[in-house]
């Protein structure tokens, strides 16, 4: 038996995808860690996961999971995806549809053993996953937020060393992705070999996460912990998503706060820990105290200015602080220089809040 | 959708219209037009005809259609635009006039004889009407439908042999050509289909006294679009003219 | 549209009403029980069906190669494939004479050596039906596998699938209404064909006189047993292209 920190999953290679796009990338998953893999569209998130899943081989390097080489080209290796052992959820689900959900979950489960044996097998998962009643409908009737399950409880199924969720909550609107969120943030901690995400949400791969790659045109840009990617970007890219302002804060007696700072919500959000994230063009820069409706509003003072262009960012102190973008026009307008007292203002509606566990 | 329903329209007046015109030109056209239907065994000889009449008489067109003498007899009574039957048997010819559909007398201006054919090289040593009975050779002769068929089983009869037929041909021609290619070993076709085939298949005689004839007669249809045209035809055909092309190509004449 | 439609419609049924109307239908049922009609039956259903079943067999992994596997020529093999829908019949029988007749390509030395030999045997007119109806099977097929979601497939890989148990349990099953499809219209043409099978096998009683070929020759001397044969027809094929429609071809 493979002493679990051996049994990581490492992916280390590159592939041609086009004349003039090439992934080149070097992962490495640990046994019961997750991580994610986050990039914009385009950048070869889902070649990884096809070079990993044994769908597309590799022109150089190697994956492997635990030392059991699944793909060498020097050294004339490759398991084909069939005998990987590496669950897959994929985006859009991918359920069979001209299958029950119930024979979904069993179908990686019928080699070797009989369809009752591997229906009930497959039943013991749907209900880990909540979709027990749904058995005997066909992936067509059923809404994103059971699709997901279904997929999900199909690639457990099959008990995979590695998990691989391909963009697990893209296909979802928003009320089921915070739902499913959680589902996922539950099922993941009791998988015990490597999960990697795929994702372009940082909401996502902060939440789910507990170390993140940034990928950007192929090749790894970033690595670190949620808060380092956050803190301290290191490509445009990174820093756009931090300019997300994504902040943990805690809720007690209804209130929510960040760092001790009081934040206004527009949800009710059941006390502990939670994620709020403020986007960067919600955060309205004032020269003098604003009255109005805004319910966040105090003065702080600007540490960084960036000209994008007609674009401009804004970098704030404390006690919160945060990105804000403005218009290149309006900073000249306002005469904003770095140093400078500003006041912020911040409708509780912009700010949305995830509870964090 | 209002749009789509009238280009839809457009589309199919148009379709509809140009039919119209097609149909109407070829009616114009017909000033110097004779249609013939004539029996599948005449190929050969009615296409010298055509050939010989045309040079003969400029600005006429004759179109002739070959197939078995029932077939041709069948679209003149369900009415199609023929001026000209030449028949393969009287029989066929019979059963127009007894429908009213014949113009004047049908005359026969020709008569055949029938002939085995075996392929050249005689590949299956055929050596005559006996070998109708024998198993071991692919035995072909035309469906019993058409002319052809009948007076091979006439002769047949007469020989008092019992044919072991592997293939009833549509008509004489399909039965010519399947014999050419080798592909049967023997089969009963006209003395003139031997003739015509110029060597690709090889005759062998039937005896006289087995044998049967057939006459061939030709007729102006009543309801011939080109009567005028249709009668100088006939009268060409039955004509010294006409005569000496039906013994070139090795019909018997009446 | 409405209208047009109907213009169309009628141009279906017309045919139908004034075939209905010569039916002699006091003499039918000694009609139907004739030897012609019955023999004619009888290697109409056995052949179609042969045809239909070889065209699976057979047609199954063409479509599957033409449109999963990359390799030269594919374009010029598909167009061979697809020729007998083009070919008037009669020249796809002769061809077939050509390659398969006792004087034939292949079908000379197959004589000498075997004595096999496929004109004027029924087996012959499965080889010509066959020869005329299976590229509808591929054509559909191929179609289906081609527009087909692969990644489904990638699916059931990463779910320990091999290649074969994918191609069982998701591929044909996804593309099954077409399947079906392909099935019911090559089935269709070869309950109908004619020129390349009297070409090809020739016309015998009890042997190669398929329903098509029966109604030829009888059209010019037996009008009553014509008519009964083309009613025959008109009904099975009926029976069969409305039941199938309605069973199989509901979408998964």
């Amino acid at each position: 038996m493979v002493a679990d920190h051996l049994r990581s999953l490492i992916a280390r290679f590159t592939v041609r995808r086009s004349e003039t796009f090439v992934v080149d990338v070097d992962l490495e998953v640990g046994h019961g860690e997750t991580v994610a893999l986050l990039g914009p569209n385009g950048a070869g998130k889902s070649s990884v996961v096809a070079a990993i899943a044994g769908l597309l081989p590799i022109d150089s390097g190697r994956i492997e999971i635990g030392g059991l080489l699944l793909d060498d080209p020097a050294a004339g290796v490759f398991s084909p995806p069939e005998v990987r052992k590496i669950g897959v959820v994929f985006q859009d689900f991918l359920l069979f549809p001209h299958l029950s959900v119930i024979d979904n979950i069993a179908f990686g489960l019928t080699r070797g053993r009989n369809r009752a044996e591997a229906r009930s097998i497959a039943g013991h998962w749907a209900e880990r996953l909540a979709v027990a009643s749904l058995s005997q409908q066909r992936p067509g009737d059923l809404s994103g937020g059971e699709a997901q399950r279904v997929a999900l409880a199909r690639a457990l199924a099959t008990t995979p060393d590695v998990l691989l969720l391909d963009e697990p909550l893209s296909a979802l609107d928003v009320t089921t992705r915070a739902e499913v969120r959680r589902l996922l943030s539950d099922h993941l901690s009791e998988f015990g070999g490597p999960r990697l995400i795929i994702t372009h949400d940082p909401t996502d791969a902060y939440l789910l996460a507990d170390r993140i790659y940034v990928i950007e045109n192929g090749a790894i840009t970033q690595s670190g912990s949620p808060d380092e990617i956050r803190l301290r970007p290191k490509t445009r890219y990174a820093a756009d998503l931090a300019g997300a302002n994504l902040h943990e804060g805690s809720v007690s007696d209804g209130v929510v706060s960040v760092d001790g700072h009081p934040v206004h919500v527009a949800e009710e959000v059941p006390d502990g820990r939670v994620l709020l994230a403020i986007p960067a063009t919600a955060v309205s820069i004032h020269t003098s105290a604003p009255g109005g409706s805004p319910r966040n509003s105090w003065s702080t003072s600007v540490e960084r200015l960036e000209h994008l262009g007609p674009r401009a960012r804004l970098r704030t102190g404390g006690p919160l602080p945060l990105t804000a973008e403005l218009t290149e026009a309006a900073l000249l307008d306002l005469g904003i220089e770095p140093g400078a007292t500003v006041w912020v203002a911040i409708k509780a509606t912009e700010i949305s809040v995830e509870p964090f566990e | 959708m209002g749009l789509i329903v009238t280009n839809w329209v457009r589309l199919s007046l148009l379709v509809v219209a140009s039919l119209v015109v097609a149909s109407c030109g070829s009616d114009q056209e017909s000033a110097g037009e004779v249609l013939v239907s004539a029996a599948a065994s005449l190929t050969d000889l009615f296409t010298e005809m055509e050939e010989s009449y045309e040079s003969e008489h400029p600005g006429v067109d004759v179109i002739v259609n070959f197939g078995g003498s029932p077939a041709l007899r069948e679209q003149i009574i369900q009415g199609a635009p023929v001026d000209v039957f030449a028949s393969a048997d009287l029989a066929n010819m019979e059963a127009l006039v007894e429908r009213n559909l014949v113009g004047g007398e049908p005359q026969v201006f020709a008569s055949n004889q029938l002939q085995i054919a075996v392929p050249s090289g005689n590949p299956g040593g055929v050596s005559g009407v006996s070998d109708f009975g024998d198993d071991a050779l692919l035995v072909g002769l035309c469906a019993e439908e058409v002319p052809c068929g009948r007076l091979a089983r006439e002769v047949l009869a007469n020989a008092g042999v019992m044919a072991a037929v592997d293939s009833n041909e549509p008509d004489v021609r399909a039965l010519l050509t399947k014999i050419e290619l080798g592909e049967l070993d023997l089969g009963i076709v006209y003395v003139t289909d031997v003739m015509a085939s110029e060597g690709s298949v090889e005759g062998i005689a039937i005896p006289d006294e087995v044998n049967v004839a057939t006459e061939y007669p030709i007729a102006v249809l009543s309801d011939a679009p080109n009567s005028d045209l249709a009668d100088d035809f006939v009268s060409w055909v039955t004509s010294d003219d006409g005569a000496a092309i039906v013994a070139e190509y090795g019909f018997r004449l009446p | 549209m409405v209208v047009l439609a109907g213009l169309g419609l009628a141009l279906f049924v017309l045919p139908l009403i004034g075939l209905l109307g010569r039916v002699p239908w006091a003499d039918l049922p000694a009609l139907l029980s004739s030897e012609v009609v019955t023999d004619a039956l009888r290697i109409s259903l056995i052949v179609s069906i042969l045809a239909t079943v070889i065209s699976l067999v057979l047609g199954v992994p063409i479509a599957w190669v033409l449109a999963r596997v990359e390799f030269p020529g594919r374009s010029l093999a598909r167009g061979v494939v697809t020729l007998p829908l083009v070919l008037p019949p009669v020249v796809g029988g002769a061809a077939l004479l050509f390659a398969l007749g006792r004087r034939g390509l292949v079908g000379e030395p197959l004589y000498e050596a075997t004595g096999l030999l496929l004109p004027f045997s029924t087996w012959g007119v499965v080889v010509a039906t066959t020869f005329v109806a299976m590229p509808f099977m591929v054509i559909t097929l191929e179609g289906a596998l081609r527009n087909m979601d692969l990644r489904y497939e990638g699916a059931a890989a990463s779910l320990g699938a091999s290649r074969g148990t994918v191609f069982r349990r998701v591929t044909l099953p996804m593309v099954a209404p077409s399947l079906v499809a392909g099935i019911v219209l090559t089935w269709a043409r070869a309950f109908g064909e004619f020129g390349a099978t009297v070409t090809f096998a020739g016309n015998l009683q009890g042997r190669t006189q398929s329903l098509p070929l029966a109604v030829f020759i009888a059209l010019e001397s037996d009008r009553a047993t014509a008519v009964t044969i083309s009613l025959m027809m008109v009904v099975i094929s009926l029976v069969v292209l409305v039941a199938l429609r309605d069973r199989w071809w509901r979408t998964t």
